[in-house]
């Protein structure tokens, strides 16, 4: 190495799309030499007065990774990806501005080691961190070292994703807003007598639920006193093993409910709004399968009252960035609060097409400490929007996954349709992560032209090379209960 | 020390020529900070040393890694893989970090052209969140070439050194 020599080092700024070249003089870095100065620039760039990110890094891979790319673009901000071996290659990493490997492709080993993360955020010389959905993204661990690195966690504060993650907190936050909740134990039933009698006076049938449980993992339904006490050991177990924590409560089970959620958005500045419900209720072992807004056949003043319901839960619990509020909804149009998703969820687009909201960008702008540029009466709902997730599963099969390559893609298009997915003819699906492939949405001015309009583009999609769950989604949108929406979170599992 | 710089031109936007020239005026007469306003756009350039959570406690001044190295990276996957993919065996990065070659400034590196490894040799240390891993070799034989440069940010299964196995 050379040594005593001064080095000529060639500076490249980015700045946006241009690039800058400057030459410095400056003594060469040599090991042994105390005093060595590498010119340092830090750039920061700010709009309208506020603080903008400059870098951001993506933790997390496929659609929502190329989700978050495309907003960044959009704003203007560079962005870091990182993949695992399995995703090395994929297209949507050359969107991004630099991307690096983090591990092999398992993701307990890649998506999820949080110092590995942490080290290509540092490399990255990103201001901030988009964690997705799934992986780190409800990680309060991961957000608090995030913002001890100085490096801005896209995503709620700390406490507020703590305390709405886990379960039984959180039904105590909507109890205190005034937010109606199952009847059910008031915090985790300590041992199997307790659950007895919260079940003796709730009435059967209930449901065991684990409280740091999601995605409908680590429920179990108890009819009578008896599967209750077996369902009690076997639901601790479970949630111990899944969660690391065995804490369960009960809450009465509601038969045959629908589920409907309401998207929120919360600034720094103490601004709440919501962006209107989302019906999930076509899904399959509490996996969605198709989210549509508005909730079909829901009464105005009810919707009115679950969207206010869900702003004032957020009020309370001090939860700010994007967050999902779940409830369920009863045949006679009760509706009680289940959990908060403290994320951007899988659903996004759905709202982003009824409202013209882009919710990734709010996100962003958002984290940086900006106002939320409308109100509550600024925000329109128009038309409806329906998405079906694709997934490479073979429901011919038990739903098996499917993995392999897509040797055929033709992709539908044509107004009012809008297709969010990471793959391409070519691309390799890995069997290492969940096996959504993409998200099909449509948007119409009513129902029936949304309804139509996805029938088509069902007709016109062609993918080969791996079994998807399209020809399920043909049947599931030419099914009369579909169309009429006279439906519940079981009917899929009953009828396909 | 610093002295202020006067900036006259009024471009309508700030262009790479105006950069530049900001940068290398900045660098010339030991200008630390700017700030700039156009419309509802500022900016705020700030040079100097890196406060950096790569560098050690135990050795202020370190070599510390530029901006360029990681600047200077292409869009695709990092350059050092986009360049020659360097054949025969290699030994790769286990992790995500910075790649360091010695200890600490004061010391010699730990490995050279030439030298003999076993597999518990350490060859170098990744930094990743402040905290230094020692990277020991994993393999045997004598270091044929060094990959990276010291400062350098590498990616996990980046090849660092090419062995000749013995």
């Amino acid at each position: 190495m050379p040594s005593g020599k001064l080095r000529k080092t060639l500076f490249f700024l980015r700045l946006r799309h241009m690039e800058c070249a400057c030459y410095f003089e400056s003594p060469a870095r040599q090991i042994g030499t105390p005093k060595v100065q590498i010119q340092q620039f830090h750039v920061f760039r700010f709009l309208n007065g506020y603080h903008m990110f400059q870098r951001i890094l993506v933790a997390n891979r496929g659609e929502i990774a190329l989700r978050i790319i495309r907003a960044c673009r959009e704003l203007g901000i560079e962005t870091v990806a990182v993949y695992s071996e399995a995703d090395r290659g994929a297209h949507y990493l050359q969107l991004a501005d630099e991307a690096w490997c983090i591990g092999p492709a398992p993701a307990s080993e890649s998506y999820l080691q949080i110092n590995r993360i942490i080290s290509a955020a540092e490399i990255g010389n990103v201001q901030a961190v988009h964690p997705g959905y799934g992986f780190l993204a409800e990680n309060a661990h991961f957000a608090e070292v995030c913002r001890s690195c100085n490096i801005e966690f896209i995503g709620p504060p700390v406490l507020a994703m703590q305390q709405l993650g886990d379960k039984v907190s959180a039904r105590e936050i909507a109890m205190k807003a005034g937010v109606p909740c199952v009847p059910g134990s008031d915090g985790l039933v300590p041992d199997v007598n307790e659950a007895v009698k919260v079940a003796d006076r709730i009435g059967y049938p209930v449901l065991i639920k684990a409280t740091a449980g999601g995605g409908g993992k680590g429920m179990r339904v108890a009819g009578n006193e008896i599967s209750l006490r077996a369902g009690l050991q076997a639901a601790s177990a479970e949630a111990e093993k899944a969660f690391k924590n065995p804490g369960v409560y009960i809450e009465k089970y509601v038969e045959r409910p629908r589920h409907v959620e309401v998207q929120i958005l919360a600034d720094n500045h103490g601004n709440v709004v919501h962006l209107f419900e989302r019906d999930c209720s076509m899904q399959r072992r509490h996996q969605k399968l198709i989210e549509e807004s508005p909730a079909p056949k829901l009464p105005e003043e009810v919707r009115q009252r679950i969207c206010e319901c869900a702003v004032n839960l957020v009020r309370e619990s001090g939860y700010t960035n994007a967050g999902t509020c779940e409830f369920i909804v009863d045949k006679n149009y009760n509706f009680y609060f289940i959990e908060v998703n403290a994320r951007i969820q899988v659903e996004h687009p759905v709202t982003e097409l009824v409202t013209g909201i882009d919710l990734i960008k709010q996100q962003i702008l958002v984290a940086a400490g900006e106002k939320l540029p409308f109100t509550q009466a600024d925000i329109r709902h128009t038309g409806c929007a329906i998405e079906l997730r694709i997934n490479a599963e073979d429901p011919e099969n038990n739903f098996r996954g499917s993995p392999g390559t897509i040797t055929k893609l033709r992709l539908p298009g044509g107004p009012g349709v809008r297709f969010d997915s990471h793959v391409y003819e070519g691309y390799t699906i890995s069997p290492y992560y969940d096996s959504m492939i993409g998200k099909l949405i449509v948007h119409k001015p009513t129902r029936d032209e949304a309804i139509q309009c996805m029938r088509r583009c069902l007709r016109e999609f062609v993918i080969e090379g791996i079994a998807t769950t399209l020809p399920l989604a043909k049947r599931m949108f030419n099914h009369a209960n579909f169309v009429d929406f006279s439906i519940d979170t079981t009917f899929v599992e009953r009828t396909f | 020390m610093a002295k202020p710089v006067e900036s006259e031109e009024k471009s309508e936007s700030f262009d790479l020529d105006r950069i530049r020239k900001l940068l290398q005026l900045m660098e010339k007469f030991d200008v630390s900070e700017i700030n700039l306003q156009n419309d509802d756009e500022s900016w705020k350039i700030r040079r100097g040393p890196r406060v950096a959570n790569a560098q050690p406690a135990s050795s202020p001044g370190y070599a510390m890694p530029t901006m360029a190295a990681q600047a200077a990276a292409p869009t695709i996957a990092p350059a050092p893989l986009a360049a020659a993919v360097p054949t025969g065996v290699t030994i790769n990065a286990p992790t995500v970090g910075t790649f360091y070659s010695a200890a600490s400034p004061e010391d010699a590196p730990f490995v050279a052209v030439g030298t003999v490894v076993k597999p518990d040799t350490v060859i170098c240390m990744i930094e990743a969140m402040k905290v230094f891993n020692s990277i020991s070799a994993e393999k045997s034989g004598r270091i044929v070439e060094i990959l990276v440069e010291n400062g350098d940010a590498v990616g996990f299964g980046q090849p660092l050194f090419r062995i000749e196995p013995a």
